[in-house]
């Protein structure tokens, strides 16, 4: 049948991604990049709320200074596998994989990434590698911390380092091979007039966040092979009783481990820039400022992973070095959150519950990227050195920052990636609830961190004093959890329920926006020919665009 | 002698509608049967191929990288005991190792050259003769491993290198838990090495085996370049594994 027939014909439902095939088999044997993203949406949703329930047990065993719900030695564990199923397979795969495969085609305009194939191999990876995580936590776990320290991962744990490490180096392949797809796509596969000018700015930010994926994965991978070959047959690469250098592993792991705080939240950073200019109606301020801000980030990123290594004995002098360095990476961080501000300054504000993530986002971000700055600074890094402090700064850029992206992202999205309205007023109602439950959690930590409380602790009963702030912390994260699972409720509610969303529900300028929803198999019916600027909203809005003011005042998503 | 009309690769039959359209409608693309139904051109589609190679090549840097950076850090501290073990593995089949693989490098490039100009049968030639050197290559490096396992120079329980003198210093003798650290890098590096080349084995075996078919002309060859990019970087990979291992200090 050809596009043209399928057009005219009148039927109610036009044929999308989502009903031109059927069967399990049309799903896991899929190559088209909006599918997958669906199948990764999944995968990583299920860990989410794996890695969300150790948190809930961790906090739990904190609400008392006794360590009273759980052993010593099964906290370490939950802190660890909190750690480990939080970074690797929800972070770090989340935006990248989930919206940025769906997205990237549709906005530069291809039919599909350059490797359809490498990109569901890709998703075959992080499953194999999820089954052998999942394995590892069901037959007795890590305790060693997700940055598993040599030679204590080596030399003395008795858990399960090496299945964990092959589980994160296979997965790690999931995200090289991701962040390769992305690079040839948006260098190869961009729609005629689609310059790098004209790209949108998420596409700037994935841009930036694969080569990261592609520079950085593979060294973590290798030190995981180092890792465990010295486990299992007694080298000493990294053990210093046999000669090795237990610093050098530190130096390889935050060699990856520190850019891969912006894998996080490039992404997310990307999201912010396309939500706001929507909601304030507006050319997003100093667009190639906000563009190259984000390889600067990838580039500087890639410059500062020492200062995780302060106290670990490395010299003064690089050292110094290093905190000059982070401070650097403040500077493009910064572009970004000042350009953010200017372009929603005197625009037409929409409050809907994207942009409300993306405030909260704005004022989340900027307290972790501030409380940052103190831990790049000598001084006060060694006093606040494995304290809560730390725990909190990370959480503020790693939850407040790239989850608040995520999810902000999702519910600007979701009426092009289901074809479906969200209901609004749920929406800001757990856009709120984050917002309060995530403070709530962790702005005590910074105190109680500020005080001296060391983090990895099962009991502090020799500090009683803490447990005010604890319970605050405690009853944040209930709190946390319960704005985590509506958005699950009335997002799988909206599919069957929501009301049919518009081919551009936000009137958002876009590629994406201007093929229907949900798109088609080969997302475009024809193929796409940009002559404008990426959000040229003074042009959609002007009283001469034939289409001003059609969709967005009507047909935002409305609560029922 | 003849070479037989290429034929296409099979696609998924939702594919398949979408790739016919393409070659209809694009008029200067007269055999795009290769083309897969999600680029607009041939030229793109090489394009982005020999791109995403290029991005691997680079994640494979970076793969070894994390190796020399450690070899960096103990062939500084510990030069003696690295010299020492250096020593005691065998230049003349490294040298003949890298003689083999260089000699591969020029096949790999006469067989992309074979493909560009219709020579289907040199391809087939020079894809056995990579081959072949690849398992010359693989068959020495058994030898020195099995040498090593026999002087019992393999990191672990039976390791042994007591009494080596360092080179240029008759009467100072090697560190053997330092020396273990050369033995584990040695044998981490060029295994990682190594398991490269039996991928490459792999990738060349397809590629004869899509040579002896007839698929690659002289419009569509991206899978020969590619595969000899993968091949010529495993080479290079080994031009900076011989020196750092095999000569440290050979003049002392």
């Amino acid at each position: 049948m050809s596009m043209a027939t399928i057009a005219n014909a009148p039927i109610v439902e036009r044929e999308n991604y989502l009903n031109k095939h059927y069967g399990v088999g049309s799903w896991l044997f899929t190559t088209d990049h909006k599918r997958i993203a669906l199948l990764y949406l999944i995968s990583i949703t299920f860990f989410f709320f794996i890695g969300g329930f150790f948190a809930l047990l961790i906090r739990l065993e904190l609400l008392t200074p006794a360590s009273d719900l759980v052993q010593p030695d099964t906290y370490n564990k939950l802190f660890t596998m909190h750690g480990m199923v939080m970074v690797f397979f929800f972070l770090i795969p989340s935006i990248p994989a989930v919206l940025g495969n769906f997205l990237v085609p549709l906005m530069i305009g291809a039919k599909d990434l350059a490797f359809p194939r490498i990109n569901l191999l890709s998703w075959y990876l992080y499953i194999i590698g999820g089954a052998m995580m999942l394995h590892c936590m069901l037959t007795g776990g890590v305790d060693t911390g997700w940055t598993f320290y040599a030679p204590f991962s080596t030399a003395f744990t008795n858990t399960k380092i090496v299945e964990a490490g092959l589980a994160i180096f296979v997965a790690g392949f999931s995200s090289i091979l991701t962040g390769l797809n992305f690079v040839v796509t948006i260098h190869r596969m961009r729609a005629p007039g689609m310059t790098w000018s004209r790209l949108p700015l998420f596409i700037w930010a994935h841009y930036a966040t694969s080569i990261i994926q592609l520079l950085g994965t593979p060294v973590i991978a290798i030190t995981i092979v180092l890792v465990a070959a010295e486990r299992t047959l007694h080298l000493g690469i990294f053990d210093p009783k046999l000669g090795g250098d237990p610093v050098l592993f530190q130096h390889l792991f935050w060699f990856y481990s520190h850019p891969a705080v912006y894998i996080m939240i490039l992404p997310s950073m990307g999201i912010i820039s396309e939500i706001i200019a929507c909601f304030s109606r507006k050319r997003i301020f100093g667009y190639s400022f906000v563009a190259f801000s984000s390889i600067a980030i990838a580039v500087f990123g890639f410059l500062v992973w020492a200062h995780h290594m302060f106290v670990a004995g490395i010299s003064v002098y690089a050292a110094l070095v290093f905190s000059a360095l982070s401070y650097a990476v403040a500077v493009p961080s910064a572009v970004k959150v000042f350009n953010w501000t200017a372009t929603m300054y005197k625009g037409s504000i929409h409050y809907d519950a994207p942009m409300l993530y993306a405030f909260g986002f704005l004022g989340l971000f900027t307290i972790g990227g501030l409380t940052g700055l103190f831990l790049a600074a000598l001084g006060i890094d060694v006093h606040v050195t494995d304290t809560y402090f730390v725990v909190a700064h990370f959480h503020y850029i790693m939850v407040g920052g790239a989850v608040m992206g995520y999810m902000g992202g999702m519910h600007f999205w979701w009426p092009k990636i289901s074809g479906r309205l969200y209901p609004e007023a749920w929406a800001k109602l757990s856009a709120l609830i984050i917002f309060i439950g995530f403070n709530l959690t962790f702005f005590p930590q910074f105190v109680l961190g500020y005080l001296g409380m060391p983090r990895r602790y099962a009991d502090y009963s020799h500090m009683p004093e803490f447990q005010i702030l604890n319970v605050f912390s405690t009853a944040g994260s209930t709190v946390l959890g319960i704005g985590y699972l509506l958005p699950m409720v009335y997002f799988l509610w909206s599919m069957r329920y929501g009301k049919p969303a518009t081919d551009n529900p936000w009137n958002a300028a876009g590629l994406e926006w201007k093929t229907t929803s949900p798109p088609p198999t080969f997302n475009f019916d024809e193929e796409p020919v940009v002559t404008w600027e990426a959000y040229n909203y003074d042009k959609l809005d002007s009283p001469h665009n034939p289409h001003h003011g059609a969709t967005h005042t009507k047909e935002v998503p409305v609560a029922r | 002698m003849v070479p037989p009309t290429p034929r296409r690769f099979p696609l998924p039959d939702s594919h398949a509608a979408v790739a016919n359209a393409n070659v209809s409608r694009d008029a200067h693309a007269p055999d795009s049967l290769q083309l897969r139904h999600h680029f607009a051109t041939e030229e793109q589609q090489r394009d982005a191929v020999n791109l995403g190679m290029w991005a691997f090549l680079a994640t494979e840097v970076m793969f070894f990288g994390g190796l020399f950076a450690a070899y960096l850090i103990y062939r500084t501290w510990y030069f003696p005991d690295f010299a020492a073990a250096s020593k005691s593995i065998d230049a003349a089949m490294g040298a003949t190792n890298t003689a083999v693989l260089i000699c591969s490098s020029l096949t790999v490039v006469l067989a992309v050259w074979a493909a560009q100009t219709a020579r289907r049968t040199l391809l087939i030639v020079m894809l056995i003769l990579t081959m072949l050197l690849g398992c010359v290559f693989l068959g020495v490096k058994g030898k020195e491993y099995k040498d090593k396992f026999e002087e019992h120079h393999v990191p672990g329980a039976s390791f042994s290198f007591d009494n080596v003198p360092v080179p240029g210093h008759p009467d100072q003798y090697a560190n053997p838990r330092h020396a273990e650290i050369f033995f584990a890098l040695y044998f981490i590096m060029t295994g990682v090495h190594a398991i490269h080349m039996i991928v490459g084995l792999g990738i060349f075996a397809w590629l004869l085996a899509m040579a002896w078919k007839g698929r690659f002309t002289p419009e569509y060859n991206t899978p020969v370049e590619i595969g000899g990019l993968y091949w010529h970087f495993v080479d290079i990979i080994w031009i900076y594994l011989f020196p750092l291992l095999y000569l440290i200090d050979r003049h002392a």
